[in-house]
């Protein structure tokens, strides 16, 4: 397990540490529509944050422009202490960055197992320099899809897996990049209610290895009891940002979910 | 199998080919052959790009003729190179020119690789429809530069008068063949390679979905680049023996639309998602299309060929080899 996720990243929540992750007065439209408005989030190595928001609100574009899928227009996004805006996205993964499509995006002439395999070779592997053998290379691949619960359908195409299963499987090839943040976007949607449990467990224990991360979910149960820290988007603005039990209870964050 | 063995295997059955074509002694075989390997270089070069990454170049016409026209550019200075160096440079380009034909082979495929390189530059941002169009517009400003050449022969076209015979080979042609041939080996085995390699992973990944590849950290712009330039380099080098083949080339013959659609088609009918579809499309589709110019007439070669392409998509999208895993998945499992 420690293998597959590298090297520990210290837990530190000291104030003097530059954070893993530092976005500021973000800016992103598409056409005339703001999808992102001065967005500033500040993200310390080790922590566990949920990021919740109304459908629409903002937050899949704030993690393309995180992970360098899209190019934020305004504002700055830094990573380890490192300007990454207009870093091209496998850059952003190689320095440590992996994140999940909300809507699945498998290789599909590739097998589940050949999936699991790419970010291996090209992020890993990159990253380090090393090179695997391809007995080596199965080996984590069923490792990593072990992990979600799809070593039996490491052979099968990914056309023939579930939405349920596909969702793990775009969790696992994120997982599999060894990064230093995780974001899952959305996850859990559709799964049932022992494999939302086995899935935030399975978070929090990547998170005890020290790999930060932030959790994009509608499933409340679950973002409750995963997150450390909870932010809250409503119309590409951030709108409330603190401890979860504070944050839910706070008047805007309420007034937004019911529509008010 | 390892890439060294494969290709020793790939030679075995070359050299055997060659041998039962000399013993048969029928100077029309090589004739034949030469146009049938042709294509097996064409569809794979083709396939490396269009098949691998799964960008569709309609633009191959152009890659074969940069590969016609650097042989023609440096026969031609090789026939008057006073008219080209300063005097007293003659002596040290006589020990140059004329090229052998290796070395035109190499240098067309050294200029197409570079055109695709910068066509790449320019197109790749492109994605589906808009670069397939790109391509072809690439072939049809190049055929207009060349046209408006005259040093290559223009519109006229220009003559290249290929030796009597050669040491060893006995006739030209069978020279030709031969080099054809150990091209043709060079490429498959590359694609075999490049289709077992990370590399290879890498383009399949572009094939699939862009955005996931980048987000699991493959360099997408990178290998599209890559594959550009292979994909030219193998186009121009089969074409650059072509003008000693036909004698004589016109931008009509050298830019023709069936190095176009027989590239396309080739891959297609084969089957795309490996180096055995190219080359078992190349074999099939060109003798069929020779011996419909033999005993038809060439005209037709066009239609037939666009009828059966418009079959395979529409009714077998994974080619003859996409055929075959099915009809023995089938089979073992009944
Ligand atoms: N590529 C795009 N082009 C145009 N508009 C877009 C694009 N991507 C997102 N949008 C718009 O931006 C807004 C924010 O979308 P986004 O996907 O970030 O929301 P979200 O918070 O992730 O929503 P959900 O909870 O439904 O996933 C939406 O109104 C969406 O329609
Ligand atoms: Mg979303």
């Amino acid at each position: 397990m420690s293998q597959i996720m590298g090297q520990p990243v210290t837990e530190t929540f000291d104030d003097v540490a530059p954070p893993l992750l530092a976005i500021e007065q973000l800016g992103k439209r598409f056409g005339g529509f703001v999808a992102l408005d001065t967005v500033d989030l500040s993200v310390p190595a080790g922590q566990r944050l949920g990021l919740i928001g109304p459908n629409g609100s903002g937050k899949s574009t704030l993690v393309n422009c995180i992970s360098g899928t899209l190019q934020n227009e305004t504002g700055s996004v830094s990573f380890g202490g490192r300007r990454v805006d207009g870093v091209p996205a496998h850059q952003r993964a190689r320095l440590g960055l992996a994140r999940s499509f909300q809507l699945p995006r498998p290789f599909r002439s590739m097998t589940v197992a050949e999936n699991i395999r790419v970010p291996l070779l090209y992020t890993v592997g990159a990253r380090h320099g090393v090179h695997l053998t391809s007995s080596e290379l199965e080996d984590r691949c069923l490792e990593v899809l072990s992990l979600v619960a799809l070593q039996d359908k490491a052979k099968k195409s990914p056309l023939d897996l579930t939405q349920v299963e596909m969702r793990k499987l775009e969790l696992a090839r994120a997982m599999a990049a060894e990064p230093k943040l995780l974001i899952a976007d959305e996850s859990m949607a559709g799964l049932s209610h022992s494999e939302v449990e086995d899935i935030v467990a399975l978070l929090i224990r990547l998170n005890q290895r020290g790999i930060t991360i932030i959790m994009i979910e509608h499933i409340m149960r679950a973002v409750m009891a995963f997150s450390q820290r909870l932010v809250v988007l409503v119309s590409g603005r951030k709108i409330a940002d603190g401890a979860p039990d504070d944050v839910i209870k706070d008047k805007d964050v309420v007034g937004a979910y019911l529509g008010t | 199998m390892r890439t060294p063995l494969f290709t020793l295997i790939l030679l075995a059955i070359a050299a055997a080919l060659y041998l039962a074509f000399r013993v048969i002694g029928n100077d029309y075989l090589f004739f034949l052959g030469y146009v049938v390997l042709q294509y097996v270089v064409i569809a794979t070069a083709w396939n490396i790009l269009g098949g691998y990454c799964g960008y569709v170049n309609f633009g191959s016409a152009g890659f074969f003729a940069i590969g016609v026209y650097s042989t023609i550019f440096f026969y031609n200075i090789g026939q008057s190179p006073e008219d080209v160096f300063p005097e007293f440079m003659l002596a040290p380009m006589a020990w140059i020119f004329p090229l052998p034909l290796p070395v035109l082979i190499v240098l067309g495929g050294v200029f197409a690789g570079l055109i695709g390189l910068g066509m790449g530059y320019l197109t790749l941002r492109l994605r589906g429809v808009f670069f397939a169009i790109a391509t072809l517009a690439l072939a049809v400003v190049l055929e207009t530069f060349i046209v408006n050449w005259s040093f290559v022969g223009g519109s006229r076209g220009a003559y290249v008068i290929p030796p009597e015979s050669v040491p060893v080979f006995g006739t030209f042609i069978q020279y030709l063949f031969v080099l054809m041939l150990l091209l043709a080996v060079a490429s498959l085995a590359a694609a075999r390679l490049i289709e077992r390699s990370r590399l290879g992973i890498g383009f399949a990944t572009i094939r699939d979905d862009e955005l996931a590849a980048e987000a699991s950290g493959v360099p997408t712009l990178k290998l599209k680049l890559i594959a550009t330039v292979l994909s030219g380099a193998l186009f121009g080098m089969a074409g650059a023996p072509f003008p000693f083949y036909i004698g004589y080339v016109e931008p009509n013959s050298a830019f023709n639309l069936s190095y176009a659609v027989n590239a396309i088609a080739m891959p297609m009918i084969g089957g795309t998602t490996s180096w055995i579809g190219p080359m078992v499309g190349a074999l099939i589709l060109s003798t069929l299309q020779q011996i419909v110019t033999v005993t038809i007439s060439s005209a037709v070669n066009l239609l037939i060929t666009g009828l059966l392409l418009i079959g395979f998509v529409i009714l077998a999208p994974n080619g003859l080899v996409g055929l075959w895993h099915h009809w023995t998945a089938r089979r073992s499992n009944s």
